[in-house]
């Protein structure tokens, strides 16, 4: 899309094909109190917060804004549009794949195109060092966020099991649990065989009909965008409120520097849209731009005053770059699983996340069953196994009869995995991301235990011709870690910057640490949390 | 291996419930797509052609993949860029530049032959040279096992399996919207799912899968 959606006075309305909805409108004159860089799982969501606790707000975006009825088709190729694919350098021991898998550039960011599972995290992850012996601690308690996951399921109406095998009491999920494809049950049977628990996976989409919003008809093209809008992304969720509430978005609006004044303050951001860059003025700036944007712009945004980039006096903007594990055993089954059929991952394992016992390594996994889609599944057996020719084509054919299993795996915070510039630049004129990484010994020893769990629990439900992919990650987090002392952390526990009192950050970013469960519910329920304390903030005259 | 899905065709789905406007639109135009030449010198488009027909072979009885076309349209995009680039390697067009003209001096240097007239043996061996880096021809500007990794297969094989051919030869649903699928359960199929030769069924897999739609 050229040309961006969001502007006079109105937005596209993504319930309906051609639809559009009342938009507020700001000058860029106008010192708004918030601008907002990103509009996915942490901007997105606070957007609709700030505005609906009557804070005037612009919420820019980098990406297109669509209305998934008409503008998403059933096809991996044309829904690349949904991705990051500006170019980023990866370079280090263990290069990261970027784009698809975890780059989002939509309004409404990578919810667009996510997985859907929203997992809580376990409530020691949020002091992992002093409790568990590694990582950091989180400056904010597991009791508080546990508060606003039930605000964010509600929001998303995730569809959960009646009860929930692992951690503390939580309430019932808002909706039924999807039923389990045939790819699910292998997960099921082999969690029995090995004795221990398996639930259907709590997903951002619906199960009976919400709103404008249909339930899901198992298309199992989750991952490439809902056109059908039974996925709760961002973009159908809080950023409908977030209009409603007098926000106003703009798409197709990229982020180049924000700008600080004499007294060391932010006063707005440059952006570039319709071919010319901008100046939004605003009292307060949150960067919500996942973990490779955000420290990119931070950096980006170096002046006198900041020579090292914004919010950077730690040293520590763009370090502790933190993926995860995603490595995956695979193998064939007599009977047709046809896992393209319904969302990729609707049962899993959070055992190895609650569990300690017998591990030679920090942290936890879950593992979930698969679904890859054809050009998904063919560039992981040619890059896995190393298949070409007809030997590739032969073991496609076979793929009604793959299953698999997937871990999502905790990384630990290395200062070394980072973030810094290149000197290339892009087609806006800035300086591209050259994204640093390498596991470690802990991440090996991880990997180990889980790739020989999964391959157990397959051949326990008959798979044969098993195999190990063994090179996957998922997410991104970390880069600007938040904390309680201004020497190790970029933001405090109301993610707000220690040196520009006026620059937030608001996305997985700020992540100490990143567990083994899926980060999206908990970016979301710590932007519910940041809104609630700039509110609160507000009241007693500390903004 | 011969055709597991007899007489499945997605396409025959594409008027139905399950294609809905835009990806009808999508795929027509992908299956219309003529091949550029203002991205490749022709030389290189006859080798990048030969490199396509031994990594992925054609499908059998079925419309030939336009892989040449959907690789020399994705690297005229402006930025053709997939998100993230191996710091080792060049941008994508200038790589496969490279890449086509390297696996043509290596054709050169081994055999005294161009890499299109090479017999398949000859070829494959060539390439898995390449795959391991046992290269012989001059690849310092571009590392082979960098290329053929990071840029080169990943490529060819994305734009393979973006075509409904690829799809039907697979046994794969295709697009499924708004339609989606009902019968989720093992060994389940929706009458609009393809049927695999050998399943047993009453019925055979060819006369099911003239009946998709």
């Amino acid at each position: 899309m050229q040309a961006p959606r969001a502007t006079n006075g109105r937005a596209p309305d993504v319930f309906l094909p051609g639809g559009w909805v009342p938009m507020r409108e700001y000058p860029e004159t106008e010192e708004v109190d918030f601008v907002i860089i990103g509009t996915g799982a942490g901007g997105g969501t606070l957007a609709c917060k700030l505005a609906e606790a009557g804070f005037s707000v612009v919420a820019l975006d980098a990406g297109a804004y669509w209305r998934p009825l008409e503008d998403f088709a059933s096809d991996e190729r044309e829904q690349s549009k949904l991705y990051w694919t500006d170019e980023r350098i990866v370079d280090g021991a263990n290069p990261i794949k970027l784009g698809s898998n975890n780059s989002g550039k939509s309004v409404g960011g990578s919810t667009v195109h996510f997985a859907m599972v929203s997992l809580r995290f376990r409530p020691e992850w949020f002091k992992s060092r002093s409790v568990l012996g590694y990582g950091a601690d989180w400056p904010v308690d597991w009791r508080e966020m546990w508060h606003y996951y039930d605000e964010v399921e509600q929001a998303l109406q995730i569809s959960g099991p009646v009860s929930y095998p692992w951690g503390p009491a939580r309430p019932r999920y808002p909706r039924r649990a999807h039923p389990l494809n045939a790819a699910a049950t292998h997960l099921a049977r082999g969690a029995e065989a090995l004795g221990t628990e398996w639930a259907e996976t709590p997903l951002a989409t619906l199960s009976s009909p919400h709103g404008k919003a249909h339930p899901c008809v198992y298309r199992g093209m989750c991952v490439i965008g809902c056109s059908t809008n039974a996925k709760q992304s961002v973009l159908v969720t809080w950023l409908p409120r977030a209009l409603a509430a007098g926000a106003e978005i703009r798409d197709l609006a990229m982020a180049g520097r924000i700008d600080t004044g004499p007294d060391g303050r932010a006063t707005g951001v440059h952006y570039h849209r319709e071919g010319t860059w901008r100046f939004q003025k605003a009292k307060h700036v949150v960067v919500a731009g996942y973990a490779i944007e955000t420290p990119r712009l931070l950096l980006n945004s170096a002046c006198s005053r900041f020579p090292e980039g914004l919010a950077n006096s730690s040293g520590l903007v763009g370090r502790n770059l933190m993926v995860q594990l995603n490595q995956a055993v695979w193998g064939q089954v007599d009977e047709e699983i046809r896992s393209y059929k319904g969302p990729p991952s609707l049962a899993i394992s959070e055992h190895w996340n609650y569990s300690d016992a017998g591990k030679d390594y920090h942290g936890g996994w879950a593992y979930m069953s698969q679904g890859p889609l054809p050009i998904t599944w063919a560039t992981t057996l040619a890059g896995g196994r190393g298949l070409w020719g007809q030997p590739l084509i032969d073991e496609m054919a076979l793929n009604n009869h793959s299953v698999g299993l997937k871990m999502v795996g905790e990384v630990l915070p290395y200062p070394h995995n980072r973030v810094t510039l290149a000197d290339e630049t892009d087609q806006y004129g800035l300086r591209i991301p050259r994204v640093t990484f390498a596991l470690g010994d802990n991440e090996h020893a991880m990997i180990a235990h889980a790739l020989d769990f999964m391959e157990a629990s397959l051949e326990a439900t008959g798979a044969r011709d098993r195999w190990r992919e063994t090179d996957d990650t998922c997410h991104l987090n970390g880069t600007a870690r938040m904390g309680d002392d201004p020497a190790s952390s970029v933001v405090n526990a109301d993610c707000r910057s220690w040196d520009v009192p006026n620059l937030w950050i608001c996305d997985g970013s700020v992540f100490p640490t990143v567990g083994g469960a899926n980060p999206s519910l908990t970016i979301q329920a710590l932007a519910c949390r940041t809104a609630d304390r700039i509110r609160e903030l507000a009241r007693q005259g500390a903004l | 291996m011969t055709d597991r899905f007899p007489d499945y065709d997605v396409l025959n789905k594409r008027n139905t419930l399950s294609w809905d406007a835009r990806t009808r639109d999508v795929i027509n135009a992908r299956l219309d797509l003529p091949e550029r030449s203002d991205v490749l010198t022709p030389a290189q488009i006859a080798t990048l052609r030969a490199l396509a027909d031994r990594i992925v072979p054609q499908p059998q009885g079925r419309q030939a993949v336009n892989v040449v076309a959907l690789i020399l349209e994705k690297l005229a995009g402006e930025t053709s860029a997939d998100g993230y680039r191996h710091a080792g390697l060049p941008p994508a067009r200038d790589a496969w530049k490279r890449g086509l003209d390297a696996i043509e001096a290596e054709a050169q240097e081994r055999h005294r032959a161009r890499f299109t007239d090479l017999p398949p043996a000859d070829a494959d061996a060539l390439l898995r040279a390449v795959q391991s880096g046992d290269v012989r021809a001059d690849w310092t500007s571009l590392p082979p096992r960098l290329f053929w990794q990071w840029r080169m297969l990943p490529d060819l094989v994305s734009a393979y399996y973006a075509h409904p051919s690829a799809w039907s030869a697979m046994g794969f649903g295709g697009p499924a919207s708004p339609r989606g699928y009902v019968r989720l359960a093992p060994g389940r199929r929706d009458p609009w799912e393809p049927a695999e030769a050998g399943d047993q069924a009453l019925l055979s897999a060819s006369f099911r899968n003239r009946r998709v739609g």
